[in-house]
C-alpha cells in the first residue's frame, strides 16, 4: 500500500469516528498542554527569582548573627547557645577591608506611624546611607538617609510611595513630621515605586537611621549586615576579611554566618529548577493516562472492526500492513494531539502571562516544548502497539465470521 | 492453474483430533468451472480456506501456477492472495463506508498501484458487472444482488488466477441469486477459472465439474453435464 493511500485510509477512519477522535485528541492535547504550561510557570519563576536576585548585584554578601553550621556534639557551652549580637561597631569595623565598598547594617521591625489623624502600621527598616545604592533603589522626592556618624543620626525618615499616599494624601510629605511609635521623624525623602523587591513592597516601607530604629524596635543587635564588594573578583576576599574582622571582634569566635548572594541565587536556581522538573513529571502522568486511554479506545476499535480487518486480510493485506495501519492511527492521533497540545499550552501560557508581574516573562522552556509532544507521540505508538498487534494477529477466517 | 496434492488439515479440539481434510488431491485447469459440494462438516469450508490461503494445510502441497504456496511466508501468502485469488463471500463483506468504486479499488490500493491505473481497472471491472452507473453508491444504497456484483467486481479487478465463490447466492433471493450466477458463469465463459463452494445441489450441479466431499475426502469427481 502506498504511503499516501495509507494516510488517506487512516484519515478516513479518524473522520468517520469523529467523537472518538475528538475525545482522544482532547486527552492527548490537554496532557501536552499541561506539561508545557506547568514547566513554563516553574521555569519562568526560576528565571524571574534568580534575575531579581541578580539585579541586586552578585557582589553582595549577607552577614547574619549566629552560625548556621551544626556545632559539635559536645555539651552546651556555659554561655548558652545564643550567639553574640552583631553591632553597629561591627558594621563600622568592616569598612576597614579594602575589598569592601559598601556596608549596610540593617534592623527590621514593624511600627505604628501617624500623621495628623491618619495612622497605619508598616514595616520599617533601620539602615544607613549605603542601602540606597546597594539595593539599587531610587528616590522620587527629597533625599535618602544622610551619611555620617551611625550612632548619632538625626530623626529623619524616608517613606515608600504608598505610605506617603495613605498618610499625607495631598499634603506635602517631605519636610513634614511623621510620628513613628512615640517619636517624631522628619520626612526627608520618598522612594520611587519599584514594585515588589523580593517579598518586600518598597511602596509600603519606611526607612530610618539604623541607630534610631534600634531604639524604636528595642533591639541591641542588627538583623543583618549587607556588604557590597569592590568588584566581583574581590567577593571572596571581602568574605574572608569580614570573617577575620568579626572573629577578631568576637573574642576569636566565629559566630556569624556569611552568605554570598550568588550562592543564594544558585540555591533558588536549583530549588526552582527541581520544582519545574517535578511538576513536569506530575503533568506527564496525564500523558500516561492519555496513552492508556488511547490503548483502551484502540482495543475497542479493533474488536468493532474485526470483520473489516478480516476482509482486508482476505483480499491480501499482510500482517505487517494491518499493524502499520493501526499504528498510524494511534500515532496519528497522538501526533495531532501533540500539535494541538503545543498550541493549547502556548495559548494558555499567553493568557496566564497577563496575570504575572510585568517584569516576569512567562515562557515555556525549550526542552518541554520538544519533549512534551515527543512523549505524547512515543506513548501513542507504544500504547497503540498492543491493539495493533491484536488486529494484525486476527485470524481472517474467524474475523470474517465475526468471531 | 491450481493443484492440491494430498493436503491434510487437522485441528485439535479438546483432546480430540479433528481431521477436517484427510488427504485431498485434485487439479483445476485454467478456465474450468468447478463446484465443491458436501454436507456441513465435510471439509469443504476448510478446503476453501486452504485454496484461498486463509488457512495453511497441516500436510501436503498446494500449487498455484506451479508454485508451492505452503512454503511461502505470511507476507508472500498475502501477496499471492492479493494477486492470484479472488474471493466472493456469502455475506458480500463490502466495507460499509466506502463507495462501490472504493470497495472495488481496495485490492489495487493494497497492491500499491498508482491511482490513475486503479481508476481505469476499477471502471472496467464495474462496467463488466454492469454497475458502472452506481459506482458512487455506498453498499447501503445497493440491493443485495448489486452488492454481490460489486463484491465480484472486487474479486476480478486484480485479474486473479482463480475466483473462489463461497455460497455466493446463500444470502440472496432467488432472482438476485440467478443474476449473480449468470454473471459468474459469464465471467467463466470469458476465461476466468471459477470454483463455487456450496451445499446447494442445484447450484453445484450447474458446474461442468463437480467435486463432492465427505469426511475430509473427495468422494466423487464428475465432469460433463449432470
Amino acid at each position: 500500500m502506498k504511503l499516501s493511500d495509507s494516510i488517506g485510509w487512516v484519515s478516513r477512519v479518524l473522520l468517520r469516528h469523529r467523537l472518538r477522535t475528538v475525545l482522544l485528541l482532547a486527552a492527548v492535547s490537554v496532557g501536552v498542554g499541561a506539561v508545557i504550561v506547568l514547566t513554563s510557570l516553574g521555569d519562568s519563576a526560576r528565571l524571574y527569582v534568580t534575575e531579581e536576585f541578580r539585579s541586586l548585584g552578585t557582589e553582595l554578601l549577607i552577614i547574619t548573627p549566629g552560625k548556621s553550621e551544626t556545632s559539635g556534639g559536645g555539651p552546651p557551652s556555659f554561655m548558652g547557645a545564643t550567639a553574640r549580637d552583631l553591632t553597629l561597631d561591627d558594621a563600622a569595623a568592616l569598612k576597614r577591608s579594602s575589598a569592601i565598598k559598601r556596608v549596610a547594617p540593617m534592623v527590621v521591625g514593624e511600627a505604628n506611624m501617624s500623621y495628623g489623624a491618619r495612622s497605619r502600621q508598616a514595616p520599617g527598616i533601620g539602615a544607613t546611607a549605603d542601602l540606597l545604592a546597594l539595593r539599587h533603589w531610587k528616590l522620587k522626592q527629597g533625599q535618602f538617609l544622610p551619611e555620617g556618624d551611625l550612632e548619632r543620626a538625626p530623626a529623619v525618615i524616608v517613606i515608600g510611595e504608598k505610605i506617603r499616599r495613605d498618610l499625607f494624601g495631598a499634603d506635602k510629605a517631605v519636610g513634614n513630621f511623621l510620628r513613628v511609635g512615640d517619636r517624631r521623624f522628619r520626612v526627608i525623602g520618598v522612594l520611587a515605586t519599584e514594585g515588589r523587591s523580593l517579598g518586600m513592597d518598597v511602596d509600603e516601607l519606611v526607612i530610618l537611621p539604623v541607630a534610631r530604629a534600634m531604639e524604636l524596635f528595642d533591639t541591641s543587635g542588627l538583623r543583618r549586615i549587607m556588604i557590597e564588594s569592590r568588584s566581583r573578583d574581590s567577593l571572596d576576599r571581602a568574605a574572608e576579611e569580614s570573617r577575620i574582622i568579626l572573629k577578631d571582634r568576637h573574642q576569636g569566635e566565629e559566630d556569624v554566618t556569611i552568605v554570598r548572594q550568588d550562592a543564594v541565587v544558585a540555591t533558588f536556581d536549583t530549588l526552582l529548577g527541581a520544582l519545574t522538573y517535578s511538576v513536569a513529571g506530575i503533568a506527564s502522568i496525564s500523558l500516561l493516562v492519555a496513552g492508556v486511554l488511547l490503548m483502551n479506545v484502540m482495543l475497542v476499535s479493533v474488536s468493532q472492526r474485526t470483520a473489516e480487518i478480516g476482509l482486508l486480510k482476505a483480499i491480501g493485506s499482510s500482517r505487517r500492513l494491518i499493524l502499520t495501519l493501526f499504528l498510524m492511527e494511534s500515532g496519528g492521533l497522538a501526533f495531532l494531539g501533540a500539535l494541538l497540545g503545543v498550541g493549547l499550552g502556548l495559548g494558555m501560557n499567553g493568557v496566564l502571562g497577563t496575570y504575572v508581574p510585568a517584569d516576569m516573562t512567562l515562557r515555556p522552556p525549550m526542552w518541554s516544548l520538544f519533549s512534551a509532544p515527543l512523549c505524547a507521540l512515543v506513548s501513542g505508538i507504544l500504547f497503540g502497539l498492543m491493539p495493533a498487534r491484536r488486529a494484525a494477529d486476527l485470524d481472517p477466517i474467524d474475523a470474517l465470521a465475526g468471531r | 492453474m491450481i493443484e492440491v496434492r494430498d493436503i491434510k488439515r487437522f485441528y485439535q479440539v479438546g483432546d480430540q483430533e479433528v481431521r477436517a481434510l484427510d488427504g485431498v488431491s485434485f487439479k483445476i485447469e485454467k478456465g474450468e468451472y468447478v463446484s465443491l459440494m458436501g454436507p456441513s462438516g465435510s471439509g469443504k469450508s476448510t478446503l476453501l480456506h486452504c485454496l484461498g490461503l486463509l488457512d495453511r494445510p497441516s500436510e501436503g502441497h498446494y500449487l498455484i501456477e506451479g508454485r508451492d504456496t505452503v512454503t511461502l511466508n505470511e507476507e508472500e501468502q498475502a501477496r499471492t492472495r492479493r494477486e492470484k485469488i479472488g474471493f466472493v463471500f456469502q455475506f458480500f463483506h463490502l466495507v460499509s463506508y466506502l463507495t462501490a468504486f472504493e470497495n472495488v479499488e481496495l485490492p489495487l490500493t493494497l497492491s500499491g498501484l498508482p491511482a490513475a491505473q486503479r481508476r481505469e481497472r476499477v471502471e472496467a471491472a464495474l462496467t463488466r458487472i454492469g454497475l458502472e452507473q452506481r459506482m458512487d453508491h455506498v453498499p447501503d444504497q445497493l440491493s443485495g444482488g448489486q452488492r454481490q456484483r460489486v463484491a465480484i467486481a472486487r474479486a476480478i479487478v486484480t485479474d486473479p488466477t482463480v475466483l473462489l465463490a463461497d455460497e455466493p447466492t446463500g444470502n440472496l433471493d432467488r432472482r438476485s441469486g440467478d443474476e449473480v450466477i449468470a454473471l459468474l458463469e459469464e465471467l467463466n465463459a470469458s476465461g476466468i477459472t471459477l470454483v463455487v463452494v456450496t451445499h446447494d445441489m442445484d447450484l453445484g450441479g450447474r458446474a461442468r465439474r463437480r467435486l463432492r466431499l465427505a469426511d475430509g475426502l473427495v468422494v466423487s469427481d464428475e465432469s460433463g453435464p449432470a
